[in-house]
């Protein structure tokens, strides 16, 4: 599966289906995050439920606080 | 006068006219770090009429890879980063004011840095203090403007009181732990990258051209070239306790600040979050590790010994921090730890 994830194009395992799958293979679910999938901010509380598909364009941006 | 602004004056979004508008602005900087030091130098250098920037810290040798307004004479000094900021920024412009203020800012200080000022650049360390700017910012109705950055990444966003999202609608509680600058380091470019959209910002606010304020939370990271811009104005809540439609303001009352204790006769200040947390104490030893030391950890706490000073870390949040009485410097470390 091919997906865009932040402008980049990546390729990931077959294995990745929802939001959360994405999320712990970038090493981000620990963290305060706002995800968009294809122009639309996925609610936290559905990142379990709502899947990712072949084309899909993601946005994953997390809050850090140093400075 | 006319001549050192000469360049930004030629550019459309300033002007004569614009010009005239940033001579009579008055930003507040909190934090005098990496963030802190860029964003100063560039609103210094643009001629912003006065400018208080504020730190608790002073200047050591590991800032100056990135702080780019001190010396290696400033961290041998042990200077406070807000005179030695104040010093620099004066000699690069002395036609603006320039005020340093060494200060812990909490929430008895924020009340009185926000008189009479126009725009709140946040460059500090952590989501404690970022939550208290962002209710006196939404109180006063003042815009802010949040910066963050650890390793190659950074993100920003613009915070205008009445018309965007705030702080507590993106994120609704404060983050616990995570990534700090001490635990996994940054690159001086990420920082810089976020001074420039922080900077950017706060020019068009100052001009008054709202039309051209970034609207989006953008972030990028400069090691795996990628960078994102969401539209977040739909989580914008209108029952949001801090810039809802009837705000509490909870970040600026008692309840909700991080308590600090000095616990008498053992030479320890105790540090304890706002509310009660689950801290997950195998990610803690995780982060830990990467900073060599020694670890020891059973199923209550984490006990954390490097550099003479040893840290305990409880299940419920709280914090001890052996070796001083010190709140001030217990803070910092606290939060050089934890985020």
């Amino acid at each position: 599966m091919v997906i865009h994830v932040n402008g980049e194009q990546r390729e990931l395992l077959n294995d990745i289906q929802t939001v959360s799958d994405l999320l712990n293979h970038f090493e981000l679910a620990d963290k305060k995050i706002i995800v968009e999938l294809n122009a639309n901010i996925v609610d936290s509380s559905q990142h379990e439920e709502i899947t990712v598909q072949d084309g899909d364009r993601v946005e994953l941006v997390h809050f850090v606080g140093g400075g | 006068m006319k001549e050192r602004y000469s360049r930004q004056i030629l550019f459309d979004g300033i002007g004569e006219e614009g010009q005239l508008k940033l001579q009579k602005k008055h930003v507040l900087i909190i934090g005098a770090g990496a963030l802190g030091t860029g964003n100063a130098e560039i609103l210094t250098r643009a001629g912003v009429g006065r400018i208080t920037i504020v730190d608790r810290d002073y200047v050591e040798v590991s800032n100056l890879q990135r702080q780019q307004l001190y010396t290696e004479r400033d961290a041998n000094d042990r200077i406070p980063k807000a005179v030695a900021a104040q010093k620099r920024l004066r000699e690069i412009n002395p036609d603006i004011e320039v005020d340093g203020k060494i200060m812990d800012v909490t929430v008895e200080e924020i009340d009185r840095l926000v008189s009479n000022v126009d725009l709140i650049i946040d460059a500090t360390d952590n989501f404690d203090i970022r939550f208290l700017i962002n209710d006196v910012a939404q109180k006063y109705g003042v815009p802010w403007i949040y910066g963050g950055c650890v390793s190659s990444y950074g993100i920003s966003f613009t915070v205008l009181p009445g018309e965007t999202p705030c702080l507590n609608c993106l994120l609704e509680t404060i983050p616990l732990g995570g990534a700090t600058c001490d635990t996994v380091g940054v690159i001086a470019p990420a920082v810089q990258m976020v001074v420039a959209y922080q900077a950017a910002e706060a020019i068009k606010i100052f001009v008054e051209d709202f039309e051209a304020v970034r609207r989006k939370l953008v972030s990028f990271d400069l090691w795996k070239n990628e960078q994102s811009a969401i539209d977040v104005s739909r989580l914008k809540k209108e029952d949001c306790p801090s810039c809802g439609e009837s705000p509490t303001y909870p970040y600026l009352s008692y309840e909700n600040q991080t308590k600090t204790a000095v616990l008498c006769g053992r030479n320890t200040v105790q540090i304890r979050p706002p509310k009660k947390v689950n801290r997950d104490l195998n990610a803690l030893v995780t982060q830990l590790e990467k900073q060599g030391g020694a670890i020891e950890q059973n199923p209550f706490l984490v006990s954390y010994h490097s550099e003479n000073r040893r840290v305990v870390f409880f299940k419920d949040g709280r914090v001890l921090i052996h070796g001083m009485k010190d709140i001030v410097e217990a803070k910092k470390i606290y939060h050089q730890l934890l985020g």
